[in-house]
């Protein structure tokens, strides 16, 4: 696994190089905006990784709290279970607002069920934690862009920097600030009690989205808002250069992950060997070295 | 069962009478919101119809502030003497412990809401143009949705270096959509443009969700070694 790391980085850095060419060069120029949509292919790109970052922390959260007794592990595979039939089969028989396809929601719930046995069969519980700090950390970085150059495209567009009522807008920056206490959290917790408190608030955090979603889409209803380019239909060219660019944001979202997977891992493997140390030499001068190694390991995070 | 609520029965009890004979978190509430009206009316000093406008967003972002007061306040007390960790050893039920805990600090704020109100009806000169009936649906959900997950947010900032902090950091992210239900249904019953209906269906959504998430979580907050 190790080798592979160094072809993947050249991998990737290729394709993020082939993506900047096609969204610069190849893409046709929008009709009605110009140039400055040319922003889209990183915009959106950011976005899709960070909402699928932030998924992937909260399947990890809830398999991890799961993961406490045998009971709760089966019980949560089960209604794990249960969501991706329930989903499946509401998709189709609820009605649905026009425009959204029974398919896509189906693909969406099954997506959760999919994640949970993907994750659990790949990372071992005590890994699970890291999986949720890698995603979190990662994907706060990922939104981090998307709200940057979201203003920056809609100031020559909109014509106005932000838009308050605007759902998608507004409801990522709502997922940001949750995920920003996530990662407060983590911080300022005692790294004994760090990973279920972390967990717990994951888990508010996912269950706020829909809620967060739905208030604001009702906020819009009573507020102007601007009118949002690029409606339904895309041009067929600019969707492809859309896919390869987010295929190249996938490969570097991924490489950054197991580097920071890694580099977390080793970490707590350091902290158990200086606290193990410390236990077995009480008075000894290992102790007092290891205590002062301390602030190094928290300097990573 | 009966021991269920007994357990969370005496707890209320315990904390209304602590509180009733030191009067320190109500104390502080009152004064804190009562200074951030009169800043407010300093700040704006709007007509009445504007007021209308603005007002359902002042009274809410007063109560929220008012509110971290008290809730930082509610396990801190547990803390002297162990009496937290003698309850973690103990066989009563968790759920117990944050029930009484949750509503000890919802008649707490409602009180502190009962008092301040009138205050923001003199300042303002308000008058209701929609149901002012409506508009205590919305204070009882709005303040069990704020207290809920206050009470559950404290528990967990307590386990924190500088935990005082940490809690408004946690509460308000999770709590936006509530506080916009809060603010957003009391200004359409103000003006009375909009009916409010959707936002006490939202704010009741989501009481329920966070109060099956708090009771389902609170156990593993509690245990969290």
């Amino acid at each position: 696994m190790k080798r592979a790391f160094p072809i993947l980085a050249v991998l990737t850095a290729l394709l993020l190089a082939y993506a900047f060419y096609q969204a610069l060069w190849v893409a046709p120029t929008d009709a009605l905006q110009g140039d400055v949509y040319r922003i889209i292919y990183y915009h959106v790109p950011s976005a899709w990784t960070a909402f699928l970052l932030f998924f992937i922390n909260f399947i990890a959260s809830v398999e991890y709290l799961a993961s406490a007794k045998p009971s709760t592990k089966r019980a949560a595979k089960w209604i794990v279970i249960a969501i991706g039939i329930a989903g499946c089969v509401a998709a189709y028989v609820v009605p649905l607002p026009a425009g959204i396809r029974p398919s896509a929601i189906a693909m969406t719930v099954l997506a959760i069920p999919a994640f949970y046995f993907l994750i659990g069969k790949y990372f071992p519980e005590q890994n699970l934690d890291l999986l949720a700090v890698t995603a979190a950390e990662v994907g706060v970085v990922f939104c981090t862009i998307v709200l940057v150059t979201g203003p920056i495209w809609a100031r020559p567009v909109w014509g106005i920097w932000w838009a308050p009522g605007d759902i998608r807008l507004t409801s990522t920056l709502v997922l940001w600030l949750i995920y920003v206490s996530y990662l407060v959290l983590r911080r300022f917790s005692d790294s004994a009690q760090t990973q279920k408190l972390a967990a717990v608030l994951a888990v508010f955090g996912a269950l706020d989205v829909p809620l967060v979603y739905f208030s604001i889409w009702f906020f819009r209803t009573q507020h102007p808002q601007p009118v949002i380019g690029g409606g339904g239909s895309m041009d067929p060219r600019m969707l492809h250069v859309l896919l390869i660019s987010w295929m190249a944001f996938l490969c570097f979202a991924f490489l950054v992950c197991w580097l920071r997977y890694g580099l977390e891992k080793l970490r707590r493997e350091v902290e158990e060997a200086e606290a193990l140390e410390s236990l077995l030499e009480p008075s000894g001068p290992a102790a007092q070295t290891s205590k002062a190694r301390v602030p190094l390991s928290r300097g990573i995070l | 069962m009966r021991s269920f609520w007994s357990i969370a029965l005496a707890t209320l009890a315990k904390d209304i009478r602590l509180e009733w004979r030191s009067k320190d978190a109500l104390n502080a509430m009152l004064f804190f919101s009562l200074l951030v009206v009169v800043i407010f009316v300093f700040s704006f000093d709007p007509l009445a119809e504007e007021s209308r406008h603005i007002v359902g967003g002042l009274v809410w972002v007063a109560f929220l502030f008012a509110a971290v007061v008290a809730l930082n306040q509610t396990w801190a007390r547990e803390l002297r003497n162990q009496v937290l960790d003698a309850y973690r050893v103990s066989p009563a039920a968790a759920n117990a412990l944050f029930l009484a805990k949750a509503l000890g600090n919802f008649i707490l704020v409602g009180l502190l809401e009962g008092l301040m109100a009138p205050l923001f009806v003199i300042f303002y000169n308000l008058r209701a143009l929609g149901p002012a009936w409506q508009l205590i649906p919305v204070a009882l959900l709005g303040t069990w949705a704020l207290v809920v997950n206050g009470t559950f947010f404290a528990a967990m900032s307590i386990r924190t270096r500088s935990r005082e902090l940490m809690l408004p950091l946690l509460l308000f992210p999770v709590s936006i959509p509530a506080v916009l239900g809060m603010v957003a249904g009391t200004t359409s019953i103000l003006t009375g443009e909009n009916p409010a209906h959707f936002w006490i269906v939202l704010l009741l959504t989501y009481d329920v969700v966070f109060t099956t998430a708090c009771i389902g979580l609170f156990e593993t907050v509690l245990q969290a070694e």
